[in-house]
């Protein structure tokens, strides 16, 4: 019998394969907005990638919603909320940021101009707000579980839409903020039940996709940390996970405040993304649309999810006849996905632990 | 001071409504432990039965549009629960049933895709089912309105079921309280509906079987209780309830808006918060949180800020959850391993 460490040295990969799989997804996901934005993007048409920037927004909405309902087993049905939160925020970021910096709110040309950069100061505050309004709604949800929390997180999604309602209508113009005095701005300016108009249209395939790209990025990371067990131990039964030291409150939270934030920026890059941002997007419907894909694509899967939040997206667009059965489709494949396969097409498992790949350090022949 | 009574009119008219929906969710989660979001969908269908039935009757009948008889709204609400409680027992049947057993995250999800599935079949293109096309199927993406069964918007005075006014203040103007015809039938109406649900919890056997199989679906099962009947019998029960709702909502406020319409959703949730709020799973807690419910909402629209009504609904229903998780009636759950 060889001596421990010798049989452990076998075990180990070559570094020519810890390059490819350690090295490639890196490289993979640092070209992927590049390639989009000067190769992909002009190549197909503005349409297409219009259709490409809807697809990395709903990435980062489901992968984030994932983490709240995927491996933390919470069931949260307001994310579209949070989106519109940050939406907000963002938008008035970069719109009074612009009037008060440039006089006025075009779009600045080039790539990378100044006025993208307070898009991505945008998008970062709107998730940070996104972030706190996370806490709130995480800090009651405590004491709530499974459908009483669905049933606030979807309160919440409403509040923040009547809310949103109820802001002024008229834009101000770059002078009339400076003239404001401070009751004037509150509640703030931002389009009222008309919808935020005249955003500028920062919100390009580079940008949408750096942020889609980090966003798998942290939520991997958070999955195979010892976070992410912990998450997932709650999600697989809470009262067992507090009786082996797991704090439930702390790391119910924080998947909270995680998926708020992510959900903030993906908000923000919406709300640059030529579109008039109205009180509506903060509704459940949008919220249904980010919890189907979640549930679709497998609860806890990251690429189940992603592939699921693309199919998804691209779906009415290939069956455009059939838009008034579109969400008929969806509501049956909902329920019976639920009754045939409750877990989701990919469970809690990544799309290549089905074809025999496995991480790195784990053992030949078993799983982990 | 009158307008304090007048609100106070207003809020036991909605209180009514909302107190025979969350009836609905009270009793399913009483019985299943989920709630079942398809519920106000199930009002939805509800009202659209009772304008398709009414419009119907109304065209062949040759109605005398201004004092219609009173049995045809009769009529209209016998079909409206009839047809909604085939649908419950549907529902029930081929999207819950199969997931008796599944966690209740799974059987939400399934509930949340029954009502979209309800939502948006029920806004599809209508067909003309018969040749004068007076009978459309389903109901289509624009907003109709409910004809007048109670034969009363003609004139203000025939609205009107008692007044009572007020003394004059110093410019001579005498407030009116008014009662209208519609709040009256729909207050007796709904009150007429939670008291035989009352009886029949209580007071007849397929009630305690209700009632045993809520306290504990296995022993119920185990001590003959047919449960399977018992769980379809409460759905056919709460839709047909949900569709007397529908009913007496569409009298209320005749513009029915397109069934996956926002409007629907809120009427559900805050039917829902009651229901939460008088702790679910207790019958006469879901009739409390409706009236409830309907106060803060109507009286918060009054004297604080009208466009904020939504907002107070949810914010009693999260103060509710803060400190007392079970509701104002429900017992506490003891968590067991």
């Amino acid at each position: 019998m060889t001596p421990l460490p010798a049989a452990s040295l076998d075990l180990r990969p070559s570094w020519g394969e810890i390059a490819l799989r350690g090295g490639l997804p890196i490289l993979v996901s640092l070209a992927l907005p590049f390639l989009l934005h000067f190769v992909v993007g002009p190549a197909l048409g503005p349409y297409p990638t219009k259709l490409l920037v809807d697809v990395g927004i709903a990435i980062i909405l489901a992968v984030s919603l994932n983490i709240v309902n995927g491996f933390t087993g919470q069931f949260s049905i307001g994310h579209a909320g949070f989106m519109a939160i940050g939406a907000y925020t963002a938008a008035s970021v970069t719109y009074y940021g612009s009037m008060l910096i440039w006089e006025t709110a075009e779009r600045q040309a080039g790539f990378l101009p100044a006025g993208e950069w307070l898009l991505c100061g945008g998008c970062l505050v709107g998730g940070a707000v996104a972030a706190v309004f996370g806490y709130l709604v995480g800090l009651p949800s405590l004491r709530l579980r499974g459908d009483y929390l669905a049933i606030v997180t979807l309160g919440f999604g409403e509040i923040i839409r009547v809310l949103l309602q109820q802001t002024n209508s008229q834009l101000f113009s770059s002078d009339e903020i400076r003239e404001a005095g401070r009751r004037e701005l509150f509640p703030p300016p931002l389009g009222g039940a008309l919808g935020f108009s005249d955003i500028p249209k920062y919100g390009t395939l580079f940008w949408v996709f750096t942020f889609a790209v980090l966003t798998i990025w942290v939520s991997y990371r958070l999955k195979v940390s010892a976070a992410g067990r912990a998450y997932l131990s709650i999600r697989e039964d809470e009262v067992a996970a507090r009786s082996i030291g797991i704090d439930i409150t702390k790391y119910k939270v924080r998947a909270f405040v995680i998926a708020a934030f992510l959900a903030g920026i993906a908000g923000g890059l919406y709300a640059h993304s030529g579109v008039i941002l109205s009180p509506k997007d903060a509704g459940f419907q949008r919220s249904f649309d980010v919890v189907i894909m979640v549930v679709l694509g497998g609860m806890g899967s990251i690429s189940g999810t992603t592939l699921a939040a693309i199919i998804l997206t691209l779906l009415p667009e290939l069956l455009r006849d059939l838009q008034q059965y579109r969400l008929i489709i969806y509501a049956l494949v909902l329920i019976v996905m639920m009754i045939v396969r409750p877990q989701g097409l990919f469970g809690v498992h990544e799309i290549w632990e089905f074809f025999g790949h496995k991480r790195l350090g784990t053992r030949r022949g078993g799983r982990t | 001071m009158a307008d304090f009574v007048q609100i106070f009119v207003l809020s036991i008219t909605a209180g009514s409504v909302y107190a025979l929906i969350a009836l609905g969710y009270t009793m399913v989660y009483g019985i299943l432990k989920f709630i079942n979001f398809a519920h106000s969908d199930v009002v939805v269908l509800g009202s659209w039965v009772s304008y398709t039935v009414a419009a119907f009757m109304f065209s062949r009948l040759h109605v005398d549009a201004e004092h219609p008889p009173l049995w045809i709204g009769a009529v209209v609400l016998l079909a409206a629960m009839a047809y909604c409680a085939l649908s419950g027992y549907v529902i029930e049947r081929f999207a819950y049933k199969p997931l008796r057993r599944a966690p209740r995250l799974n059987v939400l999800i399934t509930a949340i895709g029954v009502s979209l599935f309800l939502q948006n079949c029920g806004q599809l293109t209508p067909y003309n089912l018969t040749s004068q096309g007076d009978l459309r199927f389903p109901f289509g993406a624009s907003p109709q309105r409910m004809p007048d069964l109670l034969g009363e918007n003609m004139s203000n005075d025939d609205r009107v079921m008692w007044s009572i006014s007020f003394a004059p203040d110093a410019n001579g103007y005498a407030p009116r309280v008014v009662v209208s015809k519609i709040d009256f039938s729909i207050v007796v109406s709904a009150l007429v509906l939670m008291l035989a649900l009352e009886i029949l919890i209580h007071r007849t056997k397929i009630g305690m079987g209700m009632r045993a199989v809520s306290y504990n679906f296995d022993i119920a099962a185990l001590m003959g209780v047919p449960v399977n009947a018992i769980i379809s019998f409460t759905f056919v029960l709460g839709s047909s309830l949900a569709a007397a709702a529908g009913f007496l909502y569409a009298l209320a406020f005749p513009g029915l808006n397109q069934p996956a319409h926002e409007v629907w959703v809120l009427l559900g949730l805050k039917a829902f918060v009651a229901a939460v709020v008088g702790g679910i799973g207790n019958v006469r807690g879901a009739a409390l949180g409706g009236f409830l419910i309907a106060f803060v909402e109507m009286f918060g629209m009054r004297y604080i800020d009208s466009n904020l009504r939504d907002v107070y609904v949810f914010a009693v229903l999260i103060l509710v959850l803060l400190v007392r998780p079970s509701g104002l009636l429900g017992s506490p759950e003891r968590e067991k391993v």
